[in-house]
């Protein structure tokens, strides 16, 4: 402690709380199209990471679709990346729900089912039309500097762009579901799909967007995930159990319970990660969870109980 | 004075033959597919093909398993691997210690401990190993440990009725952990090589192909018994308080039932079962990774479940066989499409047909076999009627 004076620590202090921030913002991207489609449909995706990955490569191919054909814009595409990767995941998204989601609510372990069949299925598609090499986007210089808020405080412009992005999507998702009249559906037809459906509304369109919706978002936090990981056809799966377990963590049905569990998650892991190797840290992440959730079964926050 | 002994006796016989075939059709099917593992595979498959199917084999026990505690209880589990695994590397440590005996290992630094831990720098077998030198010391293990683990998996969270689908996803956590562990104690485990390298039981080779023939007898004759064990765990009571607690669990607490108890148990059932085909695995294949036992595989085996059909037993068997096989062919001849196909026919396979290929033997096979029997309702029909009956009520969240 000696050679550090309090500026420097207050630095250190400042810079690491940062990057804590940061993780927490990647788990709760992950989390936050299952939200809507675990938590709120009842509909286990197992295909979500690939939805993620989707997002990613749509970034990447674009990325360098446009470093080859027009370099004069290489410093801004992502402003149109970002809706690009969401409306790719939402209409794969969309389709999906049409050809099999919609045929399996009344099933909701068999949707568990089938949508790991349905990743097997896109995992062998980016594997056959993209390549199975790792692949990464081109990214533009001012994203991988840093700002210097002091002379000893640099901030990685990539994690505030990060956090921005995490802020935005949560925002721009409350508002939907609270203050709009399709967010209103939505709401309503999750809670009873019957009942919801006699009053006039037309349920099966609402899922059909609800779950595009949940997928574009996915696609999003996919291509921002390239800025940190590069992307092959199996990087999903190092993100399905963390997706999941940062829901479950949180309860079901709980926005601010996923950013608690996201919080708890990046806390615990980086904690870990500091004391023991990699995959050790995983193991211990793993089952402090599990001890976890044997006293809280319904997760931290539950507004309500599922049976 | 004889008589009512022997009424007993008879009573008993009867008894068993109720719980464990029945009816003819019980009997007729389980001769049918010991028949076929006995007899007809043994004499027309090569060496090879047969010790494959052996492999196969290993996974019908999880198969077994996953129907007694998913189609019955309606325990999904994500995470068999972890005791498709635990079995297998008991099973693996204990043919790992007697293939690095001291005089097969003396290039070694340490002669004397398994060629893995020498390249890693452990200079001493870890205590946990002393227990893999004798066999009834790591045939209890194989039973011990699975079951202590399906226990402490599943008892806080029966207790705290936890749902189906989070509990299917601890599950799936619980696997990922059990990966990671093994890759990262490589000293240890192996880490991702696994255990390699197996070379004889009690200094009999297992590697020859002669052996390999025994073993698949083997495998196949504890097959069959634990086919017997399960259809006669599900005729007891206590698979229908199973059964009947999958469809209404309220119901089935309030007419004062502990489910708990119940659940628990058919968990750790199906998690030993599972680890006594782990073990089968490493004898007949000579090795185990961590690969085999990771999220993929744990879903796979659910996935063989499926196929043959989640409520069926036998439908089990032939679904772990049946994909297997069609796996071998269709991946070794065309990788890509064996994907896609895979992928979509298991996503057909839940839309169209949820019970399974067993579902097509019960719709069209059997009434016309068994006609007789016809006339009493099977309790699949019974099930589906009740479903369907719950569906017509409104929801009743």
């Amino acid at each position: 402690m000696g050679e550090y004076t309090v500026q420097e620590i207050y630095s250190i202090v400042v810079m690491q709380s940062f990057s804590g921030v940061s993780l927490m913002c990647i788990y709760v991207l992950m989390g936050l199209g299952l939200y809507i489609v675990f938590g709120q449909m009842g509909v286990i995706n197992m295909a979500h990471a690939e939805f993620l990955v989707l997002g990613s490569y749509t970034m990447c191919l674009f990325s360098q679709f446009v470093t080859e054909s027009m370099p004069s814009l290489a410093n801004y595409y992502i402003v149109l990346a970002i809706p690009l990767s969401f409306g790719v995941a939402f209409f794969v998204g969309y389709m999906v729900e049409w050809a099999l989601i919609s045929r399996l609510y009344k099933r909701p372990l068999d949707t568990l089912l089938a949508t790991w069949g349905l990743s097997l299925v896109m995992q062998q598609c980016f594997r056959t039309f993209i390549g199975s090499r790792e692949t990464s986007a081109v990214l533009p210089e001012w994203l991988l500097g840093a700002w210097y808020v002091t002379d000893s405080i640099a901030i990685p412009i990539s994690g505030l762009v990060l956090m921005v992005l995490t802020a935005a999507l949560t925002t721009g998702l409350v508002v939907y579901m609270t203050k709009t009249r399709m967010g209103l559906r939505m709401r309503a037809t999750t809670q009873n799909r019957e009942m919801t459906g006699a009053l006039g509304i037309n349920t099966k369109m609402t899922d059909r967007m609800s779950f595009g919706i949940a997928c574009g978002i996915s696609g999003i936090a996919g291509a921002f995930f390239t800025t940190m990981a590069s992307t092959s056809p199996t990087a999903g799966s190092n993100y399905i159990v963390d997706s999941f377990l940062v829901l479950v963590v949180g309860g079901l049905g709980s926005l601010a319970g996923l950013f608690i569990s996201g919080a708890f998650l990046a806390l615990l892991s980086s904690i870990l990660e500091f004391f023991m190797s990699g995959s050790i840290a995983k193991v211990f992440l793993y089952l402090i969870i599990f001890i976890v959730l044997t006293k809280f079964t319904k997760g931290l926050f539950s507004d309500k109980v599922r049976t | 004075m004889n008589t009512p002994l022997k009424h007993s006796e008879s009573g008993f016989a009867k008894l068993m033959y109720d719980r464990l075939f029945k009816d003819k059709e019980g009997v007729i099917t389980f001769l049918i597919l010991a028949v076929l593992l006995l007899v007809i595979l043994p004499f027309t498959l090569s060496d090879f093909r047969l010790n494959l199917t052996g492999k196969y084999l290993c996974y019908a026990f999880v198969a077994i398993g996953l129907v007694m505690c998913w189609g019955h209880a309606g325990i999904l589990s994500l995470g068999q691997g972890m005791f498709f695994g635990a079995g297998g590397y008991c099973m693996a440590m204990f043919l790992k210690l007697e293939a690095s005996a001291p005089e097969n290992t003396a290039i070694q630094t340490t002669p004397g401990i398994p060629d893995f831990m020498d390249w890693n720098q452990v200079t001493e077998l870890p205590w946990f190993w002393e227990l893999f030198k004798s066999l009834p010391m790591t045939i209890c293990l194989i039973i011990v440990v699975p079951a202590v683990l399906a226990y402490v998996m599943s008892v806080f969270y029966f207790k705290g009725r936890v749902s189906g689908v989070v509990f299917a996803i601890l599950t799936q956590s619980m696997v990922a952990a059990m990966w990671y562990f093994i890759v990262g104690n490589q000293g240890y485990f192996g880490g991702i090589n696994g255990i390699t390298d197996l070379r004889t039981i009690l200094g009999w080779d297992i590697r020859n192909p002669e052996s390999q023939r025994i073993l698949y007898f083997v495998c196949v004759v504890l097959l069959l018994l634990t086919v017997l064990l399960s259809r006669y765990v599900l005729a007891t009571r206590l698979g229908r308080v199973l059964v009947a607690q999958r469809d209404k669990e309220t119901r089935v607490r309030f007419s004062g039932y502990n489910i708990t108890s119940f659940k628990v148990f058919i968990f750790c059932l199906a998690a030993v079962i599972s680890s006594i085909g782990g073990a089968l695995f490493s004898l007949q294949v000579g090795f185990m990774s961590p690969n085999l036992i990771g999220i993929q595989p744990s879903i796979d085996m659910v996935i063989f479940t499926a196929v043959g059909g989640r409520e069926s037993i036998l439908g089990a068997v032939f679904g772990a066989l049946l994909v297997n096989a069609a796996r071998t062919g269709l991946s070794e001849a065309y990788p890509t499409l064996w994907v896609f196909l895979y992928g979509f026919a298991f996503i057909g396979i839940v839309l169209f047909l949820p019970k399974g290929l067993a579902s097509i033997y019960q719709t069209y096979i059997r009434p016309r076999i068994f006609k007789s029997s016809n006339a009493q309702a099977s309790p699949t029909e019974v099930t589906e009627a009740s479903a369907t009956f719950e569906q017509e009520l409104p929801d009743a969240k």
